[in-house]
């Protein structure tokens, strides 16, 4: 809720700054930033690079300022780490009352601590010694060393001061003491708005792991192999997929037989998201590659055979009574009209059916696999290893991100005609 | 002697409720070699189902067609189609554009080359023939697909009002060089137009057909066209015959369509 809130305020608070910065020095005078109306008119909306980058800047701070990172300059309040105490108030079961103090060292995960050393006291109760990581809570036997136990009859009353039973919560200095139903309190620390580690890691210690990964290897294999095999069976699963779909797609663009056959298997294949296969496959296949290529493979198929479709039912008419006027054969129009006029639809088709192998692949992998970007999340969460699952996330979505990018651009290179004839 | 010859072509088809429609009726043509004919007529009147029945992508319910006395029975290499929008190839350059089919009938560069820039100095396109078709404007286009269609050496050109999507300035331009290459090339040339004018202007003979069934109506042999030929289209239309024509046969498509409309709002009642 509060990440929320100060997300929110980070985006206005840079929507203002940047639109004052950039009225007063607006120097682009292009057809565009001459138009009057924009609020609606689609085309001068473009996206404001000022704000990418700030949007980007602010999730890390975001993410730094909240795990308590060395590279934010801010951090929200962390959790308390040090030395505390707080007293209580023994009663007897004679109605003397006796105070002592709990001593309560609190330490931060993968340090060490010792529990101090203290002075007994005077009285029947005694002072005590605790020690606590940041973040959980610890039982204190509070009375084991004193001359009256619970066990006699003896009871807690009152905690810094205040009245306290069982149930009962008081408020002490850096933390919390909660008395529980047997009548020991049990001392939390404050916590913080900081997340622990292990629920969210500083990005430092995201980027230390992934350097450390690259270098060692993980789970018998290099970080290389892990996403060099999803990968891999991504291309291979795609590969296969659109060297029979396409031609089946020509198939059932220009013969009405085949367009009558293939029509219910494609249509009924079609709306079924390839991760409900993944049972089958592994019945049929297991777990192995081929297991996780037949995957892909009919993954990308139905996109594929649908989009070669698509581009035959685009051709124009007209486009191909030239072709036949000018004298060419069936195979001619084929080469030189159908499969060129397709491409554009294909190369969208591409696109789509890459991007679902590779969320099927992770998948995939997340459920079985001896390799790959998604076993090796699964694996590190199973060891809440949660720096390594949030550098397998961030290393998926720049790959995904990435193979997108290279199909837009073989696009651009390969049907520079599109959207244009 | 080449002739292209329609005889006696009729076009039927039913239609989904059960009942047909009349496309042709009854047509007899014969168009000698370099002849120009304009084809004009209401829309509905079937001059452009007549056309693609001479390209051959459709087959007529009676009659038969021939072109030098062998029949029609599919698309080819002798009659040329130059269609509304170009239709021309967006993967391809001007130029290949312009090659196609003397690659498609399996010529070498060297047979083709010459023939190839020569058409493309003569539509004025030589300096955009390396270009992407789409990257060209609606003129010259059409001037590609004019020049695609003549590369082929064919015997016959079929034009499906070529100049229809043009601007008025471009589209004059444009009739001088169909009148242009008509006499150079010495081609039977069938242009179907919804422009009076252009039916005047370009039509040697010029065919006026009436809607259901789609049928001859008149014929007339005007001398525009051969006046028109290296001539200024704008003092043609001063020629004292011109306006008299074009307002007969304005006022005769004129009344062909109110007959419709009043068909159609009497069928409605």
């Amino acid at each position: 809720m509060i990440v929320l809130l100060i997300y929110i305020v980070i985006f206005i608070v840079a929507f203002v700054v940047v639109r004052l910065i950039t009225q007063r020095m607006t120097a682009i005078h292009d057809f565009t930033s001459l138009k009057t109306v924009t609020f609606g008119d689609e085309s001068t909306v473009r996206p404001n690079r000022w704000a990418s980058i700030i949007s980007v800047a602010s999730v890390f701070l975001i993410w730094g300022a909240f795990t308590g990172s060395h590279w934010t300059p801010v951090h929200v309040p962390g959790p308390f780490v040090g030395d505390t105490e707080f007293t209580y108030l023994l009663e007897a079961p004679d109605g003397s009352r006796d105070e002592a103090t709990v001593f309560v060292r609190v330490f931060n995960v993968g340090e060490k601590a010792d529990a101090m050393e203290v002075d007994p006291g005077d009285g029947f109760a005694k002072n005590d010694s605790a020690t606590v990581l940041a973040w959980r809570s610890k039982l204190v036997p509070m009375d084991k060393n004193d001359e009256v136990t619970r066990k006699d009859g003896a009871k807690v009353v009152e905690v810094d001061g205040q009245p306290i039973e069982p149930g009962g919560t008081v408020d002490v200095a850096d933390g919390r003491v909660v008395m529980t139903g047997k009548g020991t309190l049990n001392f939390s620390p404050d916590s913080g708005l900081q997340m622990e580690p292990v629920w969210l890691p500083p990005p430092e210690a995201v980027v230390k792991r992934l350097v450390e990964i690259s270098k060692d290897g993980y789970q018998n294999f290099t970080l290389w192999e892990h996403l060099g095999w999803s990968l891999y069976r991504v291309i291979l699963g795609f590969f296969l997929g659109a060297i029979v779909g396409i031609p089946l797609g020509y198939a059932m663009g220009l013969s009405d037989w085949f367009r009558g056959w293939f029509d219910p298997i494609v249509e009924f294949m079609r709306p079924v998201p390839p991760l409900a296969l993944i049972p089958l496959v592994i019945i049929w296949a297991g777990i192995g590659e081929t297991g996780k290529i037949i995957l892909l493979f009919l993954a990308s198929l139905w996109i594929m055979t649908i989009a070669a479709r698509a581009g035959v039912s685009g051709v124009q008419i007209t486009k191909v009574h030239a072709a036949y006027s000018l004298g060419a054969s069936k195979w001619q129009l084929m080469r030189y009209v159908i499969m060129p006029n397709s491409l554009p639809e294909i190369f969208t088709g591409a696109r789509v059916a890459m991007g679902v192998c590779w969320g099927t692949v992770v998948a995939a992998e997340l459920v079985a696999a001896e390799k790959g970007a998604g076993m090796m999340i699964m694996v590190a969460s199973r060891f809440q290893l949660t720096d390594i699952v949030l550098m397998g996330i961030i290393l998926i979505g720049v790959i995904g991100y990435g193979i997108d990018i290279a199909m837009r651009k073989c696009e651009d290179v390969l049907v520079p005609w599109k959207g244009k004839g | 002697m080449s002739t292209l010859s329609i005889d006696n072509v009729s076009m039927r088809f039913d239609i989904p409720d059960g009942s047909h429609i009349q496309a042709l009726k009854d047509i007899t043509l014969e168009l000698k070699t370099g002849e120009l004919m304009s084809v004009l007529g209401p829309s509905g009147c079937g001059k452009s189902t007549l056309l693609n029945i001479i390209a051959g992508f459709m087959a007529p319910t009676e009659g038969k067609l021939t072109l030098n006395n062998v029949p029609i029975t599919k698309p080819g290499a002798e009659r040329g189609m130059v269609f509304q929008q170009g239709a021309l190839f967006d993967w391809m350059s001007v130029r290949e554009n312009v090659s196609f089919g003397p690659r498609m009938g399996g010529q070498s560069p060297s047979e083709y080359d010459e023939n190839v820039d020569h058409l493309l100095d003569v539509v004025g396109l030589q300096d955009f023939k390396s270009k992407a078709v789409y990257e060209l404007s609606g003129g010259m286009q059409q001037r590609v697909a004019l020049a695609r269609c003549l590369a082929n050496k064919p015997d016959v050109i079929l034009m499906d009002e070529p100049l229809g999507a043009l601007d008025a300035l471009t589209r004059e331009k444009m009739q001088s060089l169909v009148l242009k290459l008509w006499k150079e090339t010495g081609k039977t040339i069938v242009l179907i137009t919804h422009s009076v004018e252009e039916a005047l202007l370009l039509g040697e003979r010029l065919l006026v057909m009436a809607p259901r069934p789609g049928r001859i109506h008149k014929e007339y042999r005007l001398p525009f066209a051969d006046m028109g030929v290296g001539a200024d289209l704008r003092e043609i239309k001063k020629h004292p015959d011109y306006a008299p024509t074009r307002e007969e046969i304005l006022s005769m498509i004129w009344n062909m369509e109110e007959e419709i409309m009043g068909r159609t709002e009497g069928e409605k009642s």
